[in-house]
């Protein structure tokens, strides 16, 4: 192979694995070459790992360069992967709020000045699944605001501190200041950090009208407190962490949206949580963290994985709290399989259908104590 | 080992890695004669770690071999090792260098008490660098050639990537008192992690990324065999293709090849040759850490040993 042809053939086979949704910044592409030019373009196994060991960073990564490189080697015109778009579930809209257009049940007769304050105070107890567009994006911006701080814990890390324990060397530091002289003493005492919050949204089709408030909620976390890690689940897992890190909460969603492949589909919260805690939760991720799953608790299947699933997660975790946007009806008893499975694993239960509710969680979230909304017995007598 | 690393710099003061090792394959075989097998792709990544001065970042399950990997590649380069391990709130005077204060008092009052007046003096030779403390990340720069093995990077906090990153990218270090501290030759850099977290991008895009798997049944064999001489191929034949049974029977931690060790070493001290369904029900405590997958399996033993 010639320098030059091997130099178009990596920059156009990192362009093939760009289209099917990798990262790979011109350093790597860069680091590819100088990696061939160390083995040697001569065999296609020297190809295969040059490239493997500079454009990828994770197993995922490899799934896909693998599946590119035998298309893209192969002589093959690699087949434009069938990806399917997928609208997110909000809109963005510019136009004002307009009065006339709010609901059915609400009044339309009061007078226009009180309105303003009433009716945010009406929005916030409204179900967010019977929002118009333009109440939705109202409820949207609040949410922006929310910002839930979390429980904290003691950490080994040791910090200056005005009171604690004598701080051996800030105190010998500060006498070799004074040329050996006893000085004052300097105290250091254990550093808090925020638990970790993992939060677990399912998308499925029977919570497509919260689906998306819970994620812009969960947007809100991830900017307020850092290691916050987001989850989709549906009928597959997905991580979308990294989509949420953008500041701006409609592209945020848009980046997650896309990313997820199972919007409005169905339900397999056992097997999902099954993945969520082998791949992630009890590597690290869920131990000793908060974790918010967000659910109806729609199964479709067994329920029985999923009350095992949900044993093991309330081993590893600090606290189960779980959100069903349906608790907030009136006179809501949890019957959903999955619900009734989970139920004694939890340590809250609360609603997250309106503004209201999730003011509420984000003060679950801010406390380590558990709330008392999910007293363990109130099922299952009713059901 | 000190000594021999010691002559090595002197008389090699300038790429000491180069040239010793022709390709992958020569690697591999040395590596086989530390006693550390590596497959074709683990030797390749090491080669090219070595070769483009990258550090080599290896990710996988426990007990696959990562932090062997790190010693035999220091065996094989005839280089020390130097070893940082993470954990949670690591920071700079724990990975760097640190002032050693109660000896820099002493000198203090000594010279106080021999009656020094010049404090300019005095104080430069406060800060001299024989009151540092130098910490691994220091002593890998000062040491290299060297190998530096940076494990379970996983566990230290973000922050802590970021100081990393800064680094391993030009391999100097600057302590005010003293000046830069730069290493000749880059030491050899082997990130680890068991993927408790996603570690930053920015930090693997430095790094050569490697995934190291479950070795494949010949190979279990092989290193089982490497780890342990005396036992009967029949034995490491029965573990590794129970453990590779194992692996696929949806456990909460599926057996790495740390344990398969275990597991063989358990049975040789048992006296067995062979792995039947009594002796493994008594030594599953080696191959398996969770209750609900020793109660799992003990039901099922049959299945393991057979075949």
């Amino acid at each position: 192979m010639e320098t030059g042809d091997a130099v178009s053939a990596v920059v156009a086979f990192a362009g093939q694995l760009r289209k099917d949704g990798a990262a790979i910044p011109p350093t790597r592409v860069h680091a590819m070459l100088h990696a061939l030019g160390e083995l040697g373009a001569d065999s296609l196994r020297s190809v295969y790992w040059a490239g493997r060991l500079t454009l990828c960073a994770s197993p995922e990564d490899i799934d896909r360069y693998d599946r590119v490189f035998a298309d893209f080697f192969a002589g093959r015109t690699p087949r434009p992967r069938t990806r399917i778009t997928v609208e997110p579930s909000y809109q963005l809209v510019a136009t004002p709020a307009d009065p006339n257009g709010t609901g059915n049940e609400e009044p339309d007769d009061q007078p226009r000045q009180v309105a303003t304050a009433s009716r945010q105070e009406i929005l916030r107890h409204r179900d967010v699944a019977d929002l118009s567009t333009a109440e939705r994006a109202e409820v949207h911006r609040f949410i922006g605001l929310l910002a839930p701080s979390g429980p904290q814990r003691l950490t080994h890390r040791i910090r200056p501190a005005a009171r604690g324990t004598v701080d051996p060397r800030r105190t010998v530091r500060a006498m070799l200041r004074h040329g050996g002289e006893p000085a004052e003493l300097r105290w250091h005492r254990r550093a808090r950090r925020n638990r970790k919050l993992v939060f677990l949204i399912d998308v499925s089709g029977s919570m497509a009208p919260y689906a998306d408030t819970l994620l812009r909620f969960a947007h809100a976390a991830c900017r307020a407190r850092g290691g916050t890690e987001v989850f989709t689940v549906g009928t597959r897992l997905t991580r979308v962490t990294r989509e949420l890190r953008a500041r701006e909460p409609s592209a945020a969603l848009a980046a997650a949206s896309a990313i997820i492949p199972d919007w409005r589909g169905g339900t397999r919260l056992g097997a999902e949580l099954k993945e969520f805690l082998d791949r992630w939760g009890q590597r690290g991720t869920a131990r000793g963290a908060v974790v918010v799953i967000a659910s109806d608790g729609w199964e479709r299947g067994d329920p029985l994985p999923l009350a095992i699933q949900m044993a093991r997660l309330r081993r590893l975790a600090r606290r189960v709290v779980w959100v069903n946007p349906h608790r907030g009806r009136a006179g809501y008893v949890p019957r959903t399989g999955g619900m009734l499975a989970a139920l004694p694993h939890l340590d809250d239960l609360v609603a997250g259908h309106s503004l209201a509710a999730l003011e509420q969680l984000a003060r679950i979230l801010g406390t380590d104590e558990p709330s008392g909304t999910a007293p363990p017995g109130m099922v299952v007598i009713d059901a | 080992m000190t000594d021999t690393a010691d002559t090595e710099r002197g008389d090699h003061p300038r790429e000491p890695y180069n040239g010793q090792i022709a390709g992958p394959g020569e690697l591999a075989a040395r590596l086989d004669a530390s006693g550390y097998l590596a497959d074709d792709g683990l030797a390749t990544a090491a080669f090219l770690a070595l070769r483009m001065g990258r550090p080599l970042f290896v990710e996988g399950e426990a007990g696959v071999g990562k932090t062997s990997l790190a010693r035999a590649l220091a065996s094989v380069l005839e280089a020390p090792l130097i070893r940082l391990q993470c954990y949670e709130g690591v920071d700079a005077a724990q990975a760097l260098y640190d002032w050693d204060f109660p000896r820099q008092l002493l000198h203090l009052r000594a010279a106080e008490a021999a009656g020094v007046t010049d404090v300019e003096r005095l104080e430069h030779e406060l800060y001299d660098r024989r009151f540092l403390l130098a910490r691994p990340l220091l002593r890998a720069l000062e040491e290299s050639p060297c190998v530096l093995l940076i494990d379970e990077i996983d566990r230290a906090d973000d922050e802590f990537e970021a100081f990393l990153l800064e680094v391993l990218s030009d391999f100097t270090i600057s302590i005010p008192e003293v000046g830069t501290v730069r290493a000749d030759t880059p030491p050899m850099v082997v990130v680890t992690s068991n993927r408790t977290r996603e570690v930053h991008d920015a930090l693997k895009r430095r790094c050569l990324y490697h995934w190291l798997d479950h070795p494949t049944v010949e190979r279990e064999i092989a290193v089982i065999r490497r780890h342990l001489p005396e036992v009967s191929e029949r034995l490491a034949g029965d573990v590794a293709r129970a453990v590779h049974r194992l692996r696929d029977a949806d456990l909460l931690k599926p057996p790495g090849l740390a344990e398969s060790i275990d597991w063989v070493a358990a049975l040789a001290a048992l006296g067995a040759h062979e792995l039947d369904g009594d002796v493994a029900a008594r030594t599953l405590g080696a191959v398996l850490k969770y209750q609900e997958d020793t109660e799992r399996v003990r039901t099922q033993v049959a299945d393991l040993v057979g075949g």
